[in-house]
Parts: C-alpha cells; sequence; structure tokens
C-alpha cells in the first residue's frame, strides 16, 4: 500500500466533501484550498507530519499504545527521517473515521502480533522523509535558491552557500502546499542517529501525576455508567431478569438486555449499577456447554495423540515415523499447557454515545480499525456517521484487540439514545469472560540412533486453534498456520534445529471456551514443549544441553547466537553458586531471534526462587533500546506469572477463577534481576513486545529439573503446589 | 452525605456510607488519577494515603475514611513541584501502560517516608503492587535511585 502524501491531496478533496456534507472529520479546512489542518489549525505537512508555528512536531500514531512504546517508536522512525528537533516532538493518534475518509491514509492500525513497528518501518519514515523534503523546499522557495544547497536539522533549515537558517514552524505554512514528491530515499541505517538511541518514552509524565486519561477514566455531559453481566457459561444466553427488584434502588435509571447473553443496570455512578447488578435475579440458559470441564476436555485433546485422528502437518522432512520404528531408543513425554487470561490492570470498557444519526466511541483499543468496525456494525449506521476515539490503554496484551466489550456498550448506549454511557466490566465479569490462551497438549518423541545421535523429532500438538474461532479466513484447507509459531521450517517464527527426521502437527480439537491472541501466542507454549523436551532428549543420552542444541543448529546461526550469547553471559560451563541451577532455551517468534537462561533455587522441593535471567534478542534492528530492555524484563514478568499462577480451569462450563486472589500475578519480590543482551544483526526488523515471554518458562523449567531431577511438564505451576519461595 | 479531606480540600459527596472509598474519589469526586484494578485489595492500583498510611481505597469504607487525610496521585505533588518518587519514575522511564503506576507511586512515597533507604528486602516486603507490564526492574532502580540522590 502506498502511503505518500500524494495520497492526501486526493483524501483532501473526499475530506472536505465529506465536511461539505456536515461530517464531523475533527479537521478544519479554514484558510486554504490545498492544506488539510490540524484540530488547533497548525498545517498538515502530510498525514504523519503536523508541525506548529512554535516549531511543536505533532507525529501521527496509527497503532496504539498500550505500554510497549510504540507510539515513542513510532514518533523515532518518522523524525529520524524529518531531521526534527526531538525535545519538540508530541504525539496525537488520529481517528479511525478519519483514516477510512481518508482512503486509510495511516494504514493498518492493529496493533498486535508485535507488529506495531515492524510492518509499518517503510511508509513511517517515508512520511517523515517526504515532509523534509517538503520543508526544505519550501525555504529553498522563499530564499530562491536550488533546495539542493539546503540542508536541514534539529527543524533548523540552512542554506549552506549563504548561512541562512529558518525553522520548520516558520516554513510549514508553504510546506503544505507544496506537491510532495513522488519518492524519496530514506537514510542508510549507518546514518541513523534516532533509531537506535535509547530516548525516553513520550508518554510518562501524565502516567505518573495521575493525568493520563485512559478509557475508564473518560467523562462526558451527562454520562452514565452501566456494569454488566455474560451468561457465565460460554455459548449460554439470557433468560430472564427481575428488574422491579433493583429499580428502586439508588442511582439506578435503567435495566437492559445486551445482545442475547447478558444484562446490564445503567445508574448515575458504577459503584451503583454494579450493587444493582449483583443484587439483579438473573436466569440464564446455561445450554449444553454446563457439562464441560477442565476434565473433559483434557481428555478430548488426549484422544487427539491417536494416530488415527486426523492432523494437519505443519513441519516435516524426512520420514520422521519409519525412524521413530527404527530407533536404538526412544524418548516419550506429553506436556500441557492451560487456558490463561490476559488480565489487564485495566478491567475492560468502553464509552459509547448514540443518536440517530451518529455513534462515537471512547475506548483503548489494539485495533482502531477493528473498534470502529464493531461501532458501524453494532449501531447500525454508517462510516460516514461513526467513529472511535482512542484512549491510553491500561494493557492489551491481545485482548483489547477484540471488540467485544466496544460492541456492548454500543448495544446498551443504543438504548438510550443521547446519553453517553460509559460500560466497565467488573474485574470478575474480565476475568470469566475473557478471549483465553488456547489449552493445548504435545506428546513429544525423539528417536536416538546407536550413537545418541538425534535422528527423529515427532511433536503432535492437540488442542484449540486460535484463527478457527477468531479469523477463520486465515485457516489453510483448515489447518491453522499459527499453531505452528516457533516450529515452521523458515519465515519470521521457524525452528532453530535441524533434524534428519521431522514431523510437527495439529489435532485441532475446539472446546466452547473462547481463545484469543494473549500476548507471545502460540510460541509461549511451543516453546515449553520444544525447548523442555529438548532438555530431556539431551538428558536421556548424557549430554549437556547447551552442547546437545549447539550441534542441531549449525544452520540456524541466529538461533545459535542468541543462545550461546545468554550461555555465555551465565557461564554455563562453569560451576553456578552453591545450591544455584541453571536452565536456557532459545525460540524464534514475530521475526525475532530469543534466548534465555535462568539461574534457580529451590528450597523443600517446591519453592523456587529465581536469582537470575540473561535473555538475548536479536531484532534486526533496535529502534529503542532502552524500550527493549524494558519489554524483555517486563516480557519475565508476564511468562512466569504465566508459568507458575496463569491457569484458568473449567468448571460446570464456565472457568472458575475470578480475581488476583485466585489468579496471581507475580509481585516484586519474586522478580528476578533480568539481564538483557540487546544483538540486533541488521538488515530486518523483527517485534519485541512478545517473543521473550516464550523463553521465560522453558528457562525455569529447565532449572527446575537441574536442580530437582523432576521434570515438570504441565502449566501452571500453581496446581503442583510449586510456588515462588 | 459524607465529608471527604483530599488533597487537603473538604468535599462534601452526597454518597452512601458504605460505599469504597476508590468510587468516593473516582465518581463522587472526580479524582481519576487512582484507579480500579480488582476491588478486593489485591492488585494495590487504587492504593492512597490515609492519615500518611499506604492504603488500598477498594477496601475502605466511605465512613472509615471521614475526619481522615486522604491523599491521591493528583495531591502527591506539593504546590506543582512533583514528588521525589515521581521525578525519579520520569528519570528512569519507569511506566510502561501506567495503569498500575498511580498506585505503585503511592506505595513508593510511604514506604521511603517510614524508610528512606530501603533495603531490597524492605522494598520485596513492602511494595506488593501488581504491574502487568513488569515494571518491577525500574521500580526497584527508582526507588534506590531516590534514596541514593
Amino acid at each position: 500500500m502506498n502511503h505518500m502524501p500524494t495520497l492526501n491531496r486526493r483524501a483532501f478533496v473526499i475530506g472536505s466533501a465529506a465536511v461539505g456534507s456536515g461530517l464531523a472529520l475533527g479537521l478544519d479546512i479554514p484558510f486554504g484550498p490545498t492544506v488539510v489542518r490540524a484540530a488547533d489549525g497548525s498545517p498538515e505537512v502530510n498525514a504523519w507530519v503536523v508541525i506548529r508555528p512554535d516549531d511543536t512536531v505533532v507525529i501521527r500514531i496509527a497503532r496504539s499504545e498500550m505500554g510497549q512504546g510504540t507510539l515513542t517508536g513510532l514518533a523515532q522512525l518518522v523524525a529520524e527521517e524529518l531531521e526534527c528537533d526531538w525535545s519538540k516532538v508530541t504525539t496525537e493518534y488520529p481517528t479511525p473515521g478519519q483514516s477510512v475518509a481518508r482512503k486509510r491514509a495511516w494504514g493498518d492500525f492493529s496493533t498486535g502480533g508485535s507488529r506495531g513497528i515492524r510492518t509499518s518501518t517503510e511508509y513511517v519514515r517515508k512520511g517523515g522523509a517526504t515532509a523534509r523534503v517538503m520543508l526544505i523546499q519550501a525555504a529553498a522557495n522563499e530564499w530562491k535558491v536550488p533546495a539542493s544547497e539546503c540542508t536541514a536539522a534539529s527543524s533548523v533549515i540552512t542554506h549552506t552557500p549563504s548561512g541562512r537558517t529558518t525553522t520548520y514552524g516558520k516554513v510549514a505554512e508553504a510546506a503544505a502546499k507544496i506537491e510532495p514528491p513522488a519518492e524519496v530515499k530514506l537514510k542508510d541505517p549507518k546514518d541513523w542517529k534516532l533509531i537506535g538511541k535509547g530516548v525516553k518514552r513520550l508518554d510518562t509524565a501524565d502516567k505518573t501525576t495521575g493525568k493520563m486519561i485512559y478509557g475508564v477514566d473518560v467523562k462526558l455531559p451527562g454520562m452514565l455508567n452501566a456494569a454488566i453481566k455474560a451468561c457465565p457459561v460460554f455459548g449460554g444466553k439470557l433468560k430472564s431478569f427481575d428488574e422491579a427488584k433493583v429499580t428502586g434502588m439508588k442511582g439506578v435509571k435503567k435495566v437492559v438486555k445486551v445482545g442475547d447473553n447478558a444484562v446490564a443496570v445503567v445508574a448515575d455512578t458504577w459503584w451503583h449499577a454494579k450493587t444493582a447488578l449483583d443484587a439483579l435475579p438473573i436466569v440464564w440458559d446455561e445450554g449444553d456447554n454446563v457439562k464441560v470441564s477442565s476434565a473433559s476436555i483434557a481428555k478430548w485433546l488426549e484422544e487427539g495423540f491417536d494416530p488415527s485422528q486426523p492432523a494437519y502437518i505443519g513441519n516435516e522432512n524426512g520420514d520422521a515415523k519409519a525412524a521413530l520404528a527404527g530407533a536404538a531408543k526412544k524418548v516419550e513425554a506429553v506436556y500441557n499447557y492451560p487456558y490463561q487470561n490476559h488480565a489487564t490492570m485495566e478491567p475492560l470498557n468502553a464509552t459509547a454515545l448514540y443518536t440517530a444519526d451518529k455513534c462515537e466511541v471512547w475506548c483503548g483499543t489494539q485495533n482502531g480499525e477493528a473498534a470502529f468496525a464493531a461501532t458501524l456494525e453494532a449501531s447500525g449506521l454508517t462510516a460516514d456517521k461513526c467513529d472511535v476515539h482512542k484512549q491510553m490503554l491500561g494493557g492489551g496484551f491481545g485482548r483489547r484487540g477484540q471488540t467485544d466489550y466496544v460492541r456492548q456498550a454500543v448495544a446498551i448506549a443504543k438504548q438510550m439514545p443521547g446519553t453517553p454511557i460509559k460500560l466497565l466490566w467488573s474485574r470478575e465479569e474480565d476475568m470469566q469472560h475473557g478471549a483465553y490462551h488456547p489449552v493445548t497438549q504435545c506428546k513429544m518423541t525423539g528417536a536416538f540412533d546407536a550413537n545418541n545421535n538425534l535422528t527423529a523429532l515427532h511433536m503432535r500438538i492437540s488442542g484449540q486453534s486460535i484463527l478457527f474461532s477468531l479469523r477463520p479466513e486465515a485457516l489453510v484447507n483448515g489447518k491453522d498456520p499459527a499453531t505452528f509459531a516457533g516450529l515452521n521450517a523458515t519465515g519470521e517464527a521457524a525452528i532453530g534445529y535441524s533434524v534428519p527426521n521431522l514431523l510437527i502437527e495439529h489435532a485441532m480439537r475446539n472446546p466452547h471456551v473462547p481463545p484469543g491472541f494473549w500476548r507471545g501466542v502460540n510460541v509461549n507454549q511451543n516453546a515449553i514443549y520444544l525447548e523442555c523436551f529438548m532438555d530431556e532428549l539431551a538428558h536421556s543420552v548424557g549430554q549437556d544441553p547447551l552442547e546437545f542444541r549447539r550441534k542441531l543448529m549449525a544452520k540456524n546461526p541466529k538461533h545459535l547466537a542468541v543462545l550461546n550469547a545468554v550461555a555465555e553471559k551465565i557461564e554455563w560451563g562453569k560451576p553456578a553458586p552453591q545450591g544455584v541451577f541453571r536452565g536456557l532455551a532459545q525460540h524464534m517468534g514475530y521475526g525475532s531471534y530469543v534466548a534465555g537462561a535462568a539461574e534457580i533455587s529451590v528450597t523443600d522441593g517446591n519453592k523456587i526462587k529465581v536469582h537470575r535471567i540473561v535473555a538475548a534478542t536479536d531484532p534486526g534492528y533496535a529502534v529503542n533500546p532502552a524500550q527493549i530492555e524494558r519489554q524483555i524484563a517486563g516480557s519475565f514478568v508476564y511468562g512466569l506469572s504465566g508459568l507458575f499462577y496463569g491457569g484458568c480451569t473449567v468448571k460446570d462450563g464456565r472457568i472458575e477463577q475470578s480475581n488476583f486472589d485466585n489468579y496471581n500475578s507475580m509481585r516484586i519480590a519474586e522478580m528476578p534481576k533480568v539481564e538483557s543482551i540487546i544483538m540486533p544483526s541488521g538488515g530486518f526488523w523483527g517485534g519485541v513486545g512478545e517473543p521473550t515471554i516464550c523463553v521465560a518458562g522453558p528457562a525455569v523449567l529447565n532449572a527446575y529439573f537441574a536442580a530437582t531431577g523432576k521434570r515438570i511438564r504441565s502449566v501452571p505451576l500453581r496446581d503442583q503446589n510449586i510456588t515462588f519461595a | 452525605m459524607a465529608n471527604l479531606t483530599i488533597n487537603g480540600k473538604s468535599f462534601d459527596i452526597d454518597v452512601e456510607p458504605d460505599t469504597p472509598l476508590l468510587w468516593a474519589i473516582r465518581e463522587n469526586v472526580g479524582l481519576t488519577g487512582t484507579k480500579y484494578g480488582c476491588g478486593i485489595a489485591q492488585c494495590g492500583s487504587c492504593t492512597v494515603h490515609i492519615d500518611g498510611v499506604a492504603m488500598r481505597s477498594c477496601g475502605v469504607l466511605v465512613s472509615e475514611a471521614v475526619g481522615k487525610k486522604i491523599t491521591t496521585i493528583e495531591g502527591l505533588a506539593d504546590n506543582g513541584v512533583l514528588h521525589k518518587v515521581q521525578k525519579a519514575w520520569i528519570a528512569n522511564d519507569v511506566p510502561q501502560c501506567g495503569y498500575c503506576q498511580s498506585g505503585m507511586i503511592m506505595a513508593v512515597a510511604a514506604l521511603l517516608k517510614e524508610k528512606p533507604k530501603p533495603t531490597d528486602q524492605d522494598i520485596d516486603e513492602a511494595i506488593t503492587n501488581i504491574c502487568r507490564c513488569g515494571t518491577f526492574q525500574q521500580v526497584r532502580e527508582a526507588i534506590h535511585a531516590v534514596a541514593n540522590a
């Protein structure tokens, strides 16, 4: 897709026509026919760059900031090419409605799969470069000199022969009227000054004073608050509720049915709404799923290991089955991985205002365009009558890529036209109506010849597909390719081992619990399966787990490089401190190569203290190493929280966990020191927010085996009475 | 009706005495820096100071807070001058999504008032807030930075 500003000139025509027809775009065009203006009247040099007369540079960000630093990283990319003064950079979100009205001038809004930066690097840098060329041209025109004699740095344009200077703020108005160049050349990476620099985040100050507005903090005149309960059994319906029991309660305005499976109380305050909702008698039609339990799901998944059951092949070379049949030695193990809730700190919420000819939504979302589409669908209005105003996300982790909460807010607001409704889920609702990390089991089988060489590896995954539920159009002849993340032969999530006979397959079984993309997604369980089993294989033939891996990784030097880096830093070959044991793991996901090594001690066989983590990542290019370091450290908190505590169990068709008292998350006391090794090898753009999570679990589990001789093959450790010391 | 003293100001609010202080602060007074995370005093996102002590406001009733001196994140700065913890949070780029950080900062400010030079163990014992982004490493560094300033 071409995101060059030439598009925007055409978009202007569409935009002004739309304004003429009464569409509120948030774009005001009072001064001239060819300049698109920001809300404050400052000229857009192009869709990505607005420059105010005081030299403030406003960089437009289409992707969502949810803590991962994308907002700052994307601004760095634009600013690198723009050659602006970084200290005067600020950012703003265009709305999805504006983008659609301008033929998707800002491209994809989706912020998931660690793609926020890596899939938009080209066009956002071109946005910055194009703006720079136009600004320089405007100055040259004013001075009546060739643009080739002018340079720009730190928002100052200099005419080199005469030494004259001007600033971006002074020429932005004129630059906005210049026809953008058809082609711009991007900088050679060796000339980058801002990309690769660990500059401070742009969004920190307000997060320390309480001023930052998250979706949950939105206030609109006349706004009411809604609390909601959906049928606790997934797939169940709302049968009836006794409104009369709560209508007299303080603050209660209305009780409404939401879709076919939920009921909401609308009140002056959320506390009143929730209090009334808790008192509301509700009858559910729970349906057949009420019979499902974790045990019944596990049994169904185990049946998927039966070779007579169908399975999709994800990666195959040689003849693994024949090699296994003729093996001198075979090793077999079954692993399993549970449902997990994202548990974003900010429970799901959205605010909607519906009138007969307009529907607006304010919410945190990982995908503004998906929230926009949901608003259209739920309101029944057309794109020109809807918009979504993105707020800061109090965590996303994949959950806010979905739009169920947006649809609900609109459905409630539609029943109270003209009144803004803020819908907020209780933590309990959030915990029990998630889009859960899917449940799988995996049967691992390895074969050795008489000389203890690994001759075959067979992975048979049985369990749930995310794409089957969420993006069935992405299935390939029924197969969910994403299931094989980190296990593929090639690509952005490729396996790091060469095994002469390899078979990796998936017996798809989709229980009724809705799955979702959970930070890291399928590499999380695949890395545990593969990396713990690699450890098992090494130990089964008396080999060092690092050396065993190295022998299989000669053809994958980038995988090997990060593994070697952590091994060296944690001093793998040397004795660990007294009572301390080591484990390691490597994997690839989201285009990046990652490895982790852990040092742990174990007391009483079940209390783990994680003393030290070393983590290496090769993301190709590292846009902001300081933020990457924070993503790596945070990934271990998310990954180890998942390993120790993160399991959602199913009973009577519903999720048993309800809040942080029974679905715990790591605290600072449990957090090991994470030593990050950021080793960008250049030439590609890998993701950062997710890949590292997957090595946290296996590194610690392998260390646990080293410490105890006991192999843990089931997550979470909570359910095996293993805790943090 | 209840009278609450928040950030040095007196507020007469129309609220039932058994309302959790968190919701009175957010909805009746309108200060939204204090966050709802769990409602059962587990996560610490709603931490405020009550008579100088860090408390989880979702677990405190309005009736229990009447007559006490309540400080929220909005009242931590002194006449526009940021508290040393806020300054350290900015200097160390601590927040990621930031949602838990109001509570985290309030908890840390209370710790440092009691123990100006906390050990790692002091930090482990006093700071039990949940952060799902996993900012703990930067939180710890920033606490030590304040202590050693």
